[in-house]
Formats: structure tokens, C-alpha cells, sequence
């Protein structure tokens, strides 16, 4: 069964990061957080494999 | 206007039970004359089980109230002997559409496979459902079966005793005293036998009102059910439209929480309303208008020695789903062959509580739903309506969120997975006719299949030769062959790639086992499972 991936698995760390803060630019609260829910609505789509999505659910939670 | 429900269909008249000097005793006593005491009613009488119904009113229910009846309810009321005359009388649909703001988002259609003798949906007005459940009494009645309905009688005090229950009843010309083997509440959410007997009934408050206006009007709209996600004409809720017969439409307006109830229902603000959503110069008429709310609740168990809640006096749930009043036949239907068996001793008293535990099932999963749905419909929290309104959004532009989109998982019937009447299965048989399961539908030349089950067990065998039975283990049953050639649906539906099978079908034709081949002591097995002496 798949695993959620907590070690680094994206190629450009620092690009990836510059591109999600870019696409908040000039945006208010509001529509930032809009936009980050159609993003993690999109993303939790991409992965599908529940028993991960729930992994990603509790990791979140636990940190911070 | 003349409308059926100030007509009294079933007026207090004295009945000799009021003048015996020492109370009479009944098998069955069903308190409440809405459609899950009827359905009830009309089931144990079809099994010439002696029941009686007590309603404090005399008329069928005011107002349109639930409209919508979901196929497995429409397949019980063909087994009931009352299915035709609603399907002919009610509006067919299985199709939606969802829109948000403006724009149209999406369009489902619940029932996109054939071979179903019924729809998806009908959508009927509550009083022309227990109308033609009356008249199916009456009928029942005329054949010589064992029913009557007491209008004008209400039940005041209810006492258990160990194998029966007390009731004194209040009438037009005084009260009077009958005891019944079973009292079964159908008395509806708020139950007077539940508060007398001192049952809580908790769950969640939902902090929200709808409006219910009911307007006649001559319009040309599809069949279709409509659901609304933040309309301009209903800023920051939701709205749905509905059609039900003579012309009558369902629009159903989510209203808010810190509302004035009173100032919503008059009648001209409710016309401003409708205007608004359907232009300023449709022409209607409002046949009915009721502001709501609703919880989601249900009884701790669904039965307290010899007394029985059927319906929303068990529970309750939001309305989004129709799993309302399509729960509560779904009750009435696994409650009266068990009934049937206890009374005529074939089957121990301990069967009926089979019936708390696979309806606390089916329970808890219509609560799960229409909780979900209320969520969904009216996100309560800042970041619930964030994800709502991001899901409405996507769904416009990719398919992958509209099954998330949920204005109301539409009522399906509960499969009793892991029941305690569940025998056998066979993994090599479909999915979704296992045991628990309802049978489902399939179209067997000029006939159908659910037709063909007896109204008691049924051993179904489909390309396995069986013997012919008319009882096992003391209980009656019937054998219903078929061949393989009987249609695609039929293989697809109780096959998959088996060469053949029997199953095991209760009287509510739930499945209760199943084979792919014949083992008769695996079905005796089965059977007394089934039965509860297993």
C-alpha cells in the first residue's frame, strides 16, 4: 500500500515554493484561501489513493 | 377548493371495543395513520396478521409534506398492492441539475442503467400517497382481511407489561382501555408514546431554516430536480425546485438562522420570493407554505419490550436526501414478516431485534448522509464554506469535483452488511445483490423479477436444479426457477461469471444467503439464521 512520501521527492525545491507564493501575489486573505483550497482540492485528486490522503490530513494536523 | 386533506377519509366511529367491561386484546396495535403506519398496516393484513391503527385525526396528512419516493419505496408499495396507482399518479424523474450563482454546473442522472420495472424517483404529494395506502386498506378490508384504522382516537397513556402493552385511548365520546400484544409507534418525530414512555431523542440541531412554498402554476420546466448553490435570487444559500403533480412545484428556500418565522411565511412575502426566483410576472398560485428546521437524531434502540418505533418517531433526519419518509417504509417493510413470525410462533420473540439492529444500520448511514449533505449545503464554519464554495468552482471546470458537489445523496436502501440475519455468501457471485442486500429488479421477459418473489421466503435458483419445497425447517417458502436465458440483467445482476446460483430471499426481499450451487443444509442453515433461531 502506498505511503505518504515525507522524504524530499519534488526536483526544484526552491522553484515549486516560489511559484506557490507568486500565484498568492495582490490577492486578499480571502481569495488566497480560496485559491489554496481549489489547489489542495486539486492535488488531493491527483494523489486519489485515500489511505494516503488521510496520512496527509494527520501529518498536517500533527505539525505546526 | 375542495382539497383531499380536509376530507375526512376515516372518521371516528365507535367501535365495540369502547364497551366491553375488560380491556380487548389485539396482536398488533399501530399508532399514527401517516405512510409508515399504513405501509405497516397493510403489510401484517396481507399476511392475515389482525392489526389495528389508531390516528388522532381523521384526514390524510396536511400539506404536501414529503414528496419525494425513491424506487426501492416504489418496489415495497408493488409488493404492498399499491405501486401502480402512485407511479401513474406521480411526476418520474431521475435527472438533476446543480447550479451555482448563474451558472449551471453540472447534471447527474441517478438511475442511468435499464432493466428496472421503477424509476428513480417519483415525486408525489404526501397526502396522495396515504390516500391510495387507504384505499388499498379498503380494499384489504372488502377481500375480508383483518385491518381497521380508528380516526378520532388518540392514545393518552401508554404501560409495558411483560408480553403486552396497555393503552388508553381518548375518543370523541371518552376514553376507553385496549392492550396489544405489539404497539408499534408510527406517531412521527414527535412521538407521544416515545415522550411517555420517557425515550430521549437527541442529535444534532442544524441553526438553519428553509421555507417551503408549494405554488400551483402552469409552466414548462423539465422533470427534473433543480438545486441551487448561492442563486441571485437567494444570496448566500441555496434553493431547490421540484414538480409534483397538478402543476403543483416544490421550491424549497434555505432562509438563515436569526430569521422572523412569522414574517416569512406571509403570503406576500413568500410571493416576492417566488417572483424573484421565477420572474415578476409568472402567475401562480401558494397551495402551501412551511418554514423549518430539522436535527438529525435517532432513539438509543428502536424497541422497548412489546413497543415498536417505526419512522420518524426512531428518527430523523435533514430533508436533503429524502431519506425521510422512504426510511421509515424501508422500516415498516423489514418490521411485518418478522411480526408475522413471532405472532404465529415460527420464529422466536428475539427476532425482532433484528429488526433495532438493521434499521439502527440503515440509521446511522441515512444520518451519516444527510449529515454530510447539511454540511455541504450549509458550510458552518468559515473554512467549510471556503472548501464548499472552492469545490462549486472546480466543478465547472473539471469532472473530478462534481461527485463532491452533494445538494442530497439521494435516498437508496440500506444493505445490512454484516447483519445478524445474514447467511453464506459467495464471492464469486455480484457484489451488489449479497446478502443484506435488497434483491435488485430485473426484467424477466414480459414480467419482472420481484414480482415473481412470494410474499414469504423465496429460494431463488437460477441454472442449479432445486427440489420443490413449500416449507423448511417450519417456515413456508416458495421456489422460483429461472433460466439462464432470462436476460442479460438477470446474469449480471445475480451471476457476474457464475454458471448459476440460489439465493435465499427474505419476505422484505432482502437477500439472505446465497450459493452457486444447491446445499440443503446449507440453506436449512440459512434459513434458521434467518429466521433468528441461529
Amino acid at each position: 500500500m502506498a505511503r505518504l512520501v515525507t522524504t524530499p521527492n519534488i526536483p526544484d525545491p526552491d522553484g515549486f515554493y516560489a511559484e506557490l507564493v507568486a500565484v498568492h501575489d495582490g490577492l486578499s486573505a480571502e481569495r488566497s484561501a480560496a485559491l489554496n483550497a481549489r489547489l489542495i482540492l486539486l492535488l488531493a485528486n491527483q494523489i486519489g489513493d485515500r489511505a494516503v490522503l488521510s496520512d496527509a490530513i494527520a501529518a498536517a494536523a500533527k505539525t505546526g | 377548493m375542495n382539497k383531499i386533506f380536509d376530507r375526512p377519509l376515516y372518521a371516528y366511529a365507535r367501535s365495540p371495543d369502547q364497551d366491553t367491561a375488560t380491556p380487548v386484546r389485539h396482536p398488533v396495535v399501530v399508532v399514527g395513520a401517516g405512510p409508515v403506519g399504513l405501509a405497516l398496516a397493510i403489510d401484517l393484513a396481507q399476511q392475515d396478521v389482525p392489526v389495528v391503527v389508531l390516528d388522532d385525526n381523521d384526514k390524510v396528512s396536511f400539506g404536501s409534506r414529503a414528496v419525494c419516493f425513491a424506487k426501492r419505496t416504489l418496489e415495497i408499495l408493488d409488493r404492498l398492492g399499491c405501486g401502480e396507482p402512485m407511479v401513474e399518479k406521480g411526476v418520474t424523474w431521475k435527472t438533476g441539475k446543480v447550479f451555482h450563482d448563474t451558472r449551471r454546473i453540472f447534471e447527474f442522472d441517478l438511475l442511468p442503467e435499464g432493466g428496472h420495472r421503477r424509476p428513480a424517483f417519483i415525486n408525489l404529494q404526501q397526502y396522495y400517497f396515504e390516500e391510495a395506502q387507504i384505499v388499498r386498506i379498503r380494499d384489504l378490508q372488502e377481500a375480508g382481511k383483518p385491518v381497521e384504522i380508528r380516526g378520532g382516537n388518540k392514545v393518552s397513556a401508554v404501560g409495558r407489561q411483560d408480553d403486552h402493552v396497555r393503552i388508553e385511548i381518548d375518543t370523541p365520546e371518552g376514553s376507553y382501555n385496549l392492550e396489544a400484544d405489539w404497539l408499534i409507534a408510527c406517531d412521527g418525530a414527535n412521538s407521544a408514546i416515545r415522550r411517555m414512555l420517557g425515550h430521549d431523542f437527541v442529535g444534532r440541531v442544524f441553526e438553519d431554516n428553509f421555507l417551503i412554498a408549494d405554488i400551483v402554476m402552469q409552466a414548462d420546466f423539465p422533470t427534473e430536480r433543480r438545486f441551487w448553490f448561492d442563486p441571485p435570487f437567494n444570496p448566500g444559500q441555496s434553493a431547490l425546485m421540484h414538480k409534483q403533480p397538478d402543476s403543483v412545484w416544490r421550491l424549497d428556500f434555505q432562509l438563515g438562522w436569526n430569521i422572523d418565522r412569522e414574517a416569512e411565511k406571509e403570503p406576500e412575502r413568500v410571493k416576492a420570493r417566488v417572483r424573484e426566483m421565477l420572474g415578476k410576472d409568472t402567475k401562480f398560485e401558494l397551495e402551501w407554505v412551511s418554514v423549518y428546521t430539522f436535527q438529525c437524531r435517532r432513539m438509543e434502540r428502536f424497541t422497548d419490550g412489546r413497543v415498536i418505533f417505526a419512522g420518524d418517531s426512531a428518527h430523523q433526519v435533514s430533508p436533503f436526501g429524502a431519506r425521510g419518509a422512504n426510511s421509515g417504509i424501508q422500516d415498516a417493510d423489514n418490521l411485518a414478516w418478522k411480526l408475522k413470525l413471532v405472532i404465529d410462533g415460527t420464529a422466536p420473540e428475539s427476532l425482532i431485534e433484528s429488526y433495532n439492529r438493521e434499521r439502527i444500520h440503515a440509521t446511522d448511514e441515512n444520518i451519516l448522509n444527510s449529515t454530510r449533505s447539511t454540511e455541504f449545503i450549509t458550510p458552518k464554519s468559515g473554512i467549510s464554506r471556503v472548501f464548499r464554495d472552492a469545490v462549486l468552482q472546480l466543478a465547472q471546470h473539471y469532472p473530478f469535483a462534481r461527485p463532491m458537489v452533494n445538494s442530497g445523496r439521494l435516498s437508496v436502501p440500506a444493505i445490512y452488511d454484516g447483519g445478524p440475519l445474514n447467511g453464506p455468501d459467495d464471492a464469486a457471485l455480484p457484489p451488489r445483490t449479497r446478502p443484506g442486500a435488497p434483491a435488485e429488479e430485473a426484467p424477466l421477459g414480459e414480467g419482472w423479477l420481484l414480482e415473481r418473489l412470494g410474499g414469504g421466503f423465496t429460494v431463488l435458483a437460477i441454472g442449479v436444479e432445486v427440489p420443490d419445497m413449500s416449507e423448511l425447517e417450519g417456515i413456508p417458502l416458495s421456489v422460483l426457477r429461472l433460466a439462464l436465458v432470462a436476460g442479460p440483467e438477470l446474469g449480471a445482476r445475480y451471476l457476474g461469471a457464475a454458471p448459476g446460483a440460489v439465493y435465499l430471499i427474505r419476505p422484505d426481499q432482502h437477500v439472505a444467503a446465497r450459493w452457486t450451487r444447491w446445499d440443503k443444509d446449507g440453506l436449512k442453515a440459512a434459513l434458521r439464521r434467518a429466521t433468528g433461531r441461529a
